[in-house]
């Protein structure tokens, strides 16, 4: 369907607009300069050119060696990547058969786990969260044990917008000689990702999620960092991750990595008060509602709630309706009959956990957009609480 | 304004006014929309749901396009929930409403779909039972449920590709059969109340099959070649028989099948795998055709016998519902159809305590199956119906 020009899109933890100036950088990779970036000639060259440089303008942004960047089809890929290769190598060493995670991660690495506890026999450690849905350091530190291999805790919630403590967690890792992963999926562009300040060993992005194009993502891997390649074939990406390159999405990738670290502090100050007035509005107009997710450690785009006794899935319809675009927790998550398994991990009630609802700003918000979902989302949730 | 609904015809004072509590219609905001009725358009991915819908957008409403996600039984050798046909349904309903250039939300049913029909089927056919799960789907789903969201989202109207019309005769909604007799489908929707009726659109109401096929070819719709789809939607395959064998193998107890004196003929592999009537797949070698009379789930035995002993003029009925909301007091003659497909047969209702009724018939009934809905008809006015229990010869 073709979208009405005033809509107000408040979901930007699912997607976000590809910015003019990535579009612009991908647009020589299509037709012009279109070598496959393996082939020895001229175009192939030329293509190997961009994809290096790409390389290192993401490196410089993550401070980290251009050697340790692995572009992949997307940020749940980078993860599969990351989780499948340091398992693959725990079985090959033979050293390690544990995992510790937290029960708030996103599919791509709960599934993952659950999978290399069903089919690889990985024991795993859930690390429980407290009512904001963080982790508690020491918790991890518990939780690791003669043959854990891997530590994997998101940087950011993408449903509840919480950040976790990911220095502390990484120095415990650091000082246990455990590896650890972290997801920062919804991270990038938002909170600083200085690698070689935290103690991360694996790390994964998804450009969409920052103004770059859908269908690529990056896996940091720390040199030295134990690895088999889950899947196999030509040398691309030193064997990490076979398969020709998208040359043009990662130029895309890592240009949009650059401008979002470039904006980052002043649209970070920008869409906070935004945040804050949104917050503050919905808590204080509609009755039997709450902030889901820490009050300050949160992304300072992502707002998040709970309204007892009315569907989320309900209100996001109703809010479309009315031309305002959001989301019922993760987007992923729409749909699911049960109350979110974030919020039931926070020990939120099934009378709230179902009532959860996700507004997330980005470049094109301003105080309008958020006056007009304060018009609107009150008497929505009235109503269907009367409804219901 | 309802004269732009072809299926909604109004006597001569309109459209009653006994709409209470409808929410008032709403543009949308912030958008350039007509100020028309909002009405929700149940998808399936099918035709007939899809013309319904495009006949509605002609017409002028506000249409949001609107599909069930609901329990299906997982394909063998997949291991999550969702992969039976589902997905391509919801992508071909999807195709529709991009084409419509609608909104499309996916509501979901899962769970209530699951208690309400997928256990409702396997409890009727443990309990000897042959049931339809169409009918409580409707009740508690389709009009129930999804009536609800789309009453909640500001939907004057829920409208379904079902061949049935719905007409106001002095402040009352009748349900009438659809147009086209082939394809009728009233006998799934006798459950429907008033409240229900004020707020249901049937655009196939005046059409045939023929004629949905063929709106569908002018204006090219995406989905107009579609096939029909299957009796139970739920099932990875169709086979309801192998579906109970895996979801409730205690219900395929071998048992004897006897004649009406007693006498053991044969064994049979199971109960659900027999309804009344059936003369298929008895695996007994007698000199007359022989036919099942009954099922007996205490005994876990089937009696047969043959023809002459099918025919049955009486049978009790439960869960009487009647469209006009009015519980009758006293005897009445009317039509019925004891199954879907079945001939309407003229029979006389006596009403009983607790919502029940006798049912007289004018001619002996040679397949009145407990579990199957018994609706009444008066000429193509549906009046109502409820579920048969158990049937008999009177001795008269």
């Amino acid at each position: 369907m073709t979208l009405p020009e005033s809509r107000v899109y408040l979901d930007h933890s699912a997607t976000t607009p590809v910015h003019p100036h990535v579009v612009e950088a991908m647009a020589p990779y299509w037709s012009e300069c279109f070598g496959n970036s393996a082939s020895s000639h001229a175009f192939g060259q030329a293509a190997a050119s961009a994809l290096e440089q790409a390389r290192q303008t993401a490196a410089d942004v993550l401070d980290c060696r251009p050697s340790e960047i692995v572009f992949t089809g997307s940020g749940t890929e980078a993860i599969n990547l990351a989780l499948w290769g340091v398992a693959w190598a725990a079985r090959q060493s033979g050293r390690g058969n544990h995992i510790v995670t937290t029960p708030v991660e996103h599919h791509a690495v709960g599934r993952t786990v659950e999978q290399l506890h069903d089919l690889l026999g990985f024991e795993v450690t859930q690390v429980p969260v407290d009512g904001y849905g963080r982790v508690d350091p020491s918790d991890v530190a518990a939780a690791v044990r003669p043959g854990t291999v891997l530590v994997s805790v998101m940087v950011a919630n993408n449903e509840i917008g919480t950040v976790q403590r990911i220095f502390r967690i990484g120095r415990v890792c650091r000082e246990r000689g455990v590896l650890f992963h972290t997801d920062a999926v919804q991270a990038a562009g938002r909170i600083p990702l200085e690698l070689d300040e935290v103690n991360v060993d694996l790390l994964g992005l998804s450009a969409h999620k920052f103004y770059g194009p859908k269908g690529v993502g990056l896996l940091y891997v720390r040199r030295g960092t134990p690895f088999v390649p889950p899947i196999t074939g030509g040398a691309q990406e030193r064997g990490r991750r076979p398969g020709t390159v998208d040359v043009a999405g990662a130029v895309g990738l890592a240009t949009a990595l650059r401008l979002a670290e470039g904006e980052r502090v002043a649209e970070c100050a920008r869409l906070r008060p935004l945040r804050d007035r949104l917050i503050e509005g919905v808590l204080e107009s509609i009755p039997d509602s709450r902030l889901t997710g820490h009050p300050v450690h949160r992304l300072a785009n992502h707002a998040s709630f709970a309204f007892r006794g009315v569907e989320g899935e309900s209100i996001v319809l109703h809010l479309d309706l009315e031309g305002i675009a959001a989301s019922s927790g993760a987007a992923c998550a729409d749909g699911e009959p049960n109350p979110s398994f974030v919020l039931t991990a926070m020990g939120i009630s099934p009378d709230w956990g179902i009532g959860s609802l996700r507004l997330t700003l980005g470049h094109n918000n301003d105080a309008a957009d958020v006056a007009r979902v304060l018009e609107v989302l009150p008497g929505i949730v009235e109503r269907l609480r009367a409804s219901g | 304004m309802m004269d732009l609904c072809g299926s909604r015809m109004s006597d001569s004072t309109g459209r009653p006014s006994d709409v209470e509590g409808s929410p008032e219609v709403r543009t949308g905001a912030n958008d350039g929309r007509r100020f028309s009725p909002r009405v929700f358009a149940a998808l399936s991915g099918g035709v007939d749901s899809a013309v319904a819908a495009v006949l509605l957008v002609e017409r002028g409403f506000e249409v949001i396009g609107a599909m069930l996600r609901l329990w299906a039984e997982p394909r063998p050798g997949s291991a999550r929930a969702d992969t039976s046909d589902a997905p391509e349904a919801v992508d071909r309903a999807r195709c529709v409403a991009d084409w419509l250039n609608i909104p499309f939300y996916l509501i979901d049913a899962e769970e209530p779909f699951k208690v309400h029909v997928v256990d409702y089927l396997v409890a009727e056919y443990a309990a000897g039972r042959t049931p339809n799960p169409c009918v409580p789907c409707n009740r508690v789903i389709r009009f129930g449920l999804l009536m609800e969201r789309s009453r909640a989202l500001g939907a004057e109207f829920l409208a379904t590709g079902h061949y049935a019309r719905v007409r106001a005769v002095a402040g009352c909604y009748q349900l009438l059969r659809g147009r086209d007799s082939r394809k009728d489908q009233s006998y799934f929707l006798h459950t429907l109340d008033q409240q229900q009726l004020a707020h249901v659109l049937f655009p196939l109401g005046e059409l045939t099959k023929g004629e949905v096929r063929a709106i569908a070819r002018r204006s090219g719709l995406p989905v107009a070649e579609q096939p029909e789809s299957q009796d139970i939607c739920f099932l990875a395959d169709g086979d309801y028989r192998r579906f109970l064998a895996h979801q409730a193998p205690h219900l395929f107890r071998p048992g004897p099948i006897l004649d009406t004196s007693g006498q053991v003929l044969g064994q049979h592999q199971g109960l659900p795998g027999y309804t009344i009537g059936q003369r298929k797949g008895l695996g007994i070698t007698a000199p007359e055709p022989l036919y099942v009379l009954a099922i007996e789930p205490a005994d876990n035995a089937i009696i047969v016998g043959p023809a002459e002993e099918m025919g049955r003029d009486e049978c009790l009925v439960e869960e009487m519902h009647y469209i006009d909301g009015k519980m009758p007091t006293v005897p009445f003659q009317a039509t019925a159809q004891i199954r879907y497909r079945a001939r309407p047969t003229p029979v006389t209702i006596t009403p009983l305590p607790d919502r029940a009724a006798h049912v007289r018939f004018a001619s002996p009934q040679r397949d009145i199956t407990p579990g199957q809905y018994l609706v009444l008809y008066d000429g193509e006015i549906v009046l109502g119906g409820g579920v048969i229990c158990e049937s008999r010869q009177s001795m008269l």
